[in-house]
């Protein structure tokens, strides 16, 4: 099998999390839809490194995976100061970074 | 890799992947969300990539997933679940637009690049081959990380602590005991 498929697949995440990220009004919302977009790009590694046979891939998606839970870490302590700010999380509102 | 596995393993992320971005009830979204990755994790095993694989499980449906869901019930507002309205067609549309503008760039440059590889590597790579380029080859990357990952500990407890968590235990004590007398 080509690797043209594959590439197309974690494309067509990316454009989902891509729309997630634009449409979503929560903020959580927003942060599952970037997570999608991590996945894409994890996927897109790995395929590399399995069709030029290289450990080199697999390698840096594990330092990505490690950054996104990082991400997902400061994001979601982001969302809980949003919420006892604004005591709501939708983001079209929020303009301030700090009060 | 087989074509018909991975046909059912692409239309599988695919659909879940648009349950996450268009379900109503945001915890159903990170329930899916969980199927997304756990789906990923099954194309990892196709691609013979069996440590990231177990990785994939550990970390991301393991601990991301639990945060997700701890994210959403932390902040919700009332006690039914979802929003109304959470989204619209003024937002819809340029999402749309964005993600099919982004694809068709996306899938022409795929087609276009010559030299892609066309047949597999030689095969799986071990997990063996992996820990050794981390403390080789990889070695700043790997400690620069792992002082990353202690910087966004930090930062979380930093940011979601309350700004005057002692002050507040103080007011909230006596108030209490006024309420018993």
């Amino acid at each position: 099998m080509p690797l043209q498929p594959l590439l197309l697949l974690s494309a067509a995440l990316f454009c989902v999390g891509i729309y997630g990220v634009v449409s979503r009004r929560n903020a959580v919302g927003v942060l599952l839809s970037v997570e999608l977009m991590m996945n894409a790009v994890n996927i897109n590694l790995v395929a590399f490194s399995h069709y030029h046979g290289s450990h080199v891939g697999q390698t840096f998606a594990v330092f990505s995976i490690a950054l996104t839970v990082a991400e997902v870490v400061v994001g979601l302590a982001l969302v809980i100061l949003l919420y006892r700010a604004e005591k709501d999380v939708a983001v079209d509102g929020v303009q301030a970074l700090k009060e | 890799m087989d074509p018909i596995a991975f046909g059912i393993v692409a239309a599988c992320l695919l659909l879940a992947a648009l349950f996450v971005v268009s379900s109503k009830n945001l915890v159903h979204a990170v329930l899916w969300l969980a199927v997304t990755l756990a789906t990923t994790a099954v194309l990892f095993v196709l691609l013979q990539a069996p440590f990231l694989a177990g990785i994939q499980i550990l970390l991301y449906t393991g601990g991301v997933i639990t945060l997700m869901l701890f994210g959403v019930m932390l902040t919700r507002r009332h006690e039914r679940v979802f929003i109304e309205n959470e989204t619209s067609s003024r937002r819809r549309v340029p999402g749309i637009l964005a993600a099919a503008v982004l694809f068709g760039v996306i899938a022409s440059a795929t087609y276009k690049t010559p030299g892609l590889p066309t047949a597999t590597g030689r095969g799986s790579v071990s997990t063996q081959e992996i820990g050794k380029a981390f403390l080789t080859d990889h070695l700043l990357a790997f400690e620069v990380l792992s002082i990353l990952l202690l910087v966004a500990m930090i930062g979380a407890i930093v940011l979601a602590r309350k700004a005057d968590f002692g002050k507040e235990r103080e007011r909230v004590i006596p108030v209490r005991g006024e309420k018993a007398t």
